[in-house]
């Protein structure tokens, strides 16, 4: 990343919007018993910061019970530009789901 | 480029489709491959390679559609500290702040497209960027907290619904979001009106003139009639914009012309009739010229809106500086513990 | 500089299933007063008066902030606390007006200057953010330990309110904590604010806990004030000690408030909040 990262930004930006906060994804747990899902992102000085901030802005109607913040740079992703090879594999393999069994069909509890 | 990338708003150049001259412009796969996104009707994710107009076309849109939000705080604003019960205080409260959180979704949304909210605040607060003229006009009576919400906010549901399905992702589901948290908003401003409609004449009569005056600007929200609107067209081929500006105005009509009896007021508009052979409800002709006029800034309100935002920004510079050099001071802190204790 | 970041900051629909939940509201106490389930004495109607006052001014000063604060998301964190504040006020209002026969708005909207309870704290202007904070510390480090010991209140009705405001004060003693030691702590600037707001807000400390014959008359049903004072001070002094900040200096000022003596600014505050209310007595909005 030849930009630089967030973080950096909210140090080295200079001018009238100088100390710029960084982003943060904010995933939260609607329910226990559930995974959390991602719900948008915020800007915060902190992660302390941010984790309120998300409280604030990604729960107001009850949606959820935990929160998870990240700073956005911090993730990974695949790159788009491999999306056939690196999702390919799983194509065609159709052995790995039940469906694929059909003389089994009918039999209970199987 | 190795395979795994780190998913940077700006990513590095070689593999930099936000750049405006990165030679991914170019790319004929990616071109393939987005055709083949719109065609499907699918939804184009952040670090897809999409055309740069159509990237531009979306900050334009989501941007202006989050400063909207943003300075359409304004004029309902003006009546928390007024309101005339606590229960209303309550109900436009959490209003306004809705507006602000819907700002944040859709800014974060369009930061998505490699521009960063700082930008684009920068650019509003510059007079650089649009927003919905209709926030340009006063709230001079309790009744315009009403008209705002069954109108004002009616029109921006009507266009927002169709953009749940919009073909860029982050702006789509920003907007199933944003559209959940509306639905009180319209109904909240109705009942303000079905109050006054049937309280003292004195507030039937304030209800009947916010009606008046916020009808025309909240039928112009939809934008300028088909035949003028110059990006409609290649909006709509993309799949962002799914219906007429023309054609939700018509829409938007027939349902306040059925929802208007329910107040008991009347709509300023003698030739509002549904058309049996078109199967479309058609209103009196709009004052375009006093739109352009307000989009150009000689709005009523315009310097006011603007000066507030610029002047919360820069009030509150010390603040947000104040937190990030904490953080900074915390970091180095943190450091030095680490070294004293290894 | 363009921020790196995930291109994913977006509003996933699956993570946002909304539900109004479940509390207390201030027109399932206005119900339980009409059925005569829950009414109170005099005593404690004047005492929770008080206590919507405080909540009722506090909520009527934050409210300003809305569209007006550092950063968006403070906006919202803002507009989240005057709205917290709001439900108090209208509770303890709904609540004591049910004593006389008074709606919260009839307590809100046609009460005279004097005739309000609110203490000078929650008067003070809104001034810069710092001040604001300052305010909000105060006002948080006070209600959190009030609230919590209401809660065990002999007025079920009180204990219920206070049941529900002591876990909203508790997230506003954070975030006002949160911000103390930011703006201490963060640039010259920063801090010469965060100490111009304290000394602006802390001569208002002492009036908050000041006991007086009504808090004795309500006994069990109420929380003496000065038995507060001291996880005050040690709250506070905390906070303080990290942020390296000293009010040892600042002086108290005369308070009044409970006995209807107000600061200046209440008149102004209440010819704004009750403006439109009092040109059209007796309509429903």
């Amino acid at each position: 990343m030849s930009e630089g990262t967030s973080t950096e930004g909210a140090t080295a930006a200079a001018g009238a919007g100088a100390h710029r906060w960084p982003l943060w994804e904010v995933f939260v747990r609607s329910s226990r018993g559930l995974s959390h899902v991602h719900a948008g992102s915020l800007h915060a000085p902190d992660a302390s910061m941010a984790l309120r901030n998300a409280r604030d802005l990604y729960t107001r109607r009850n949606e959820g019970v935990s929160i998870w913040v990240v700073p956005s740079d911090a993730i990974a992703a695949s790159d788009p530009d491999s999306k056939g090879a690196f999702f390919e594999s799983p194509q065609g393999k159709d052995y790995r789901h039940a469906t694929y069994y059909t003389k089994s069909e009918g039999v209970k509890h199987l | 480029m190795a395979r795994i990338v780190q998913p940077a708003g700006q990513p590095a150049p070689t593999n930099a489709p936000n750049a405006p001259d990165a030679p991914a412009s170019n790319d004929a796969a990616g071109q393939a491959n987005f055709d083949a996104i719109i065609a499907k009707d699918s939804r184009v994710e952040p670090k897809d390679w999409m055309p740069e107009a159509y990237r531009r076309s979306l900050v334009r849109q989501i941007s202006q559609h989050a400063h909207s939000e943003i300075i359409g705080m304004q004029p309902e604003a003006n009546w928390i500290t007024r309101a005339p019960s606590l229960k209303r205080k309550s109900i436009l409260m959490a209003k306004v702040q809705d507006e602000a959180g819907h700002g944040l979704y859709l800014y974060s949304a369009a930061e998505t497209l490699g521009t960063t909210r700082d930008d684009m605040m920068d650019a509003l607060v510059a007079g650089k960027a649009r927003y919905s003229s209709i926030f340009n006009y006063p709230t001079v009576t309790w009744a315009d907290m009403g008209a705002i919400g069954w109108m004002v906010d009616g029109a921006a549901i009507c266009n927002q619904v169709p953009l749940c399905r919009a073909s860029y992702g982050p702006y789509g589901r920003a907007m199933v979001r944003v559209c959940k948290e509306e639905s009180f908003h319209q109904r909240q401003g109705f009942e303000i009106l079905l109050e006054l409609a049937h309280g003292t004449p004195e507030q039937k009569a304030m209800a009947q003139d916010a009606v008046n005056r916020w009808y025309a600007p909240s039928l112009m929200m939809f934008g300028p009639p088909d035949d003028d609107s110059p990006n409609s067209k290649q909006s709509m081929a993309w799949n962002i914009k799914r219906f007429s500006n023309d054609e939700l105005r018509s829409r938007f009509v027939g349902m306040l012309a059925e929802q208007v009896k329910v107040l008991g007021l009347t709509l300023p508009d003698s030739e509002i009739r549904f058309n049996e052979d078109t199967k479309k409800w058609e209103y009196g002709p709009l004052d375009w010229e006093e739109f352009k006029e307000v989009l150009a800034g000689r709005g009523p309100c315009n310097a006011q809106r603007l000066e507030r935002r610029r002047s919360a920004h820069e009030d509150g510079a010390w603040v947000r500086e104040a937190a990030a050099a904490y953080h900074d001071k915390q970091l180095a802190k943190q450091a030095a513990e680490q070294k004293a204790a290894a | 500089m363009h921020g790196g970041g995930a291109s994913l900051g977006d509003s996933s629909a699956s993570a946002t299933r909304i539900t109004p939940g479940f509390a207390l509201r201030p027109e399932d106490i206005a119900l339980a007063a009409k059925q005569g389930t829950a009414r109170p004495g005099a005593d404690v109607a004047e005492y929770a008066l008080r206590l919507g006052d405080d909540a009722l001014i506090l909520a009527q000063r934050l409210g300003h902030w809305i569209s007006r604060a550092p950063e968006l998301e403070e906006d919202v964190a803002l507009g989240n606390i005057a709205l917290d504040q709001l439900g108090h006020a209208r509770s303890f209002l709904t609540y004591a007006g049910s004593a006389w026969g008074k709606s919260e708005d009839d307590l809100a909207y046609f009460r005279r200057e004097p005739e309000f309870r609110s203490a000078h704290l929650f008067e003070q202007p809104n001034g810069d953010f710092a001040a604001t904070i300052a305010r909000q510390f105060i006002a948080a480090s006070y209600q959190f330990p009030l609230y919590r010991e209401l809660a065990k209140s002999s007025d079920p009705m009180l204990a219920a309110i206070a049941a529900k405001a002591v876990k909203e004060v508790d997230y506003h003693l954070d975030h006002s904590t949160q911000w103390v030691l930011r703006l201490a702590g963060g640039t010259e600037e920063s801090r010469r604010r965060m100490d111009a707001g304290l000394k602006l807000m802390w001569p208002f400390v002492g009036e908050l806990f000041e006991d007086d014959p009504l808090t004795a008359k309500v006994g069990d049903a109420g929380v003496v004030p000065s038995s507060l004072k001291e996880e005050f001070d040690r709250g506070t002094g905390a906070v303080l000690a990290e942020a390296g900040l000293d009010v040892s200096g600042h002086p108290m000022a005369t308070g009044g408030g409970r006995q209807g003596r107000h600061s200046e600014y209440l008149g102004f505050i209440l010819a704004e909040m009750q403006v439109l209310a009092r040109e059209f007595p007796g309509a429903s909005w």
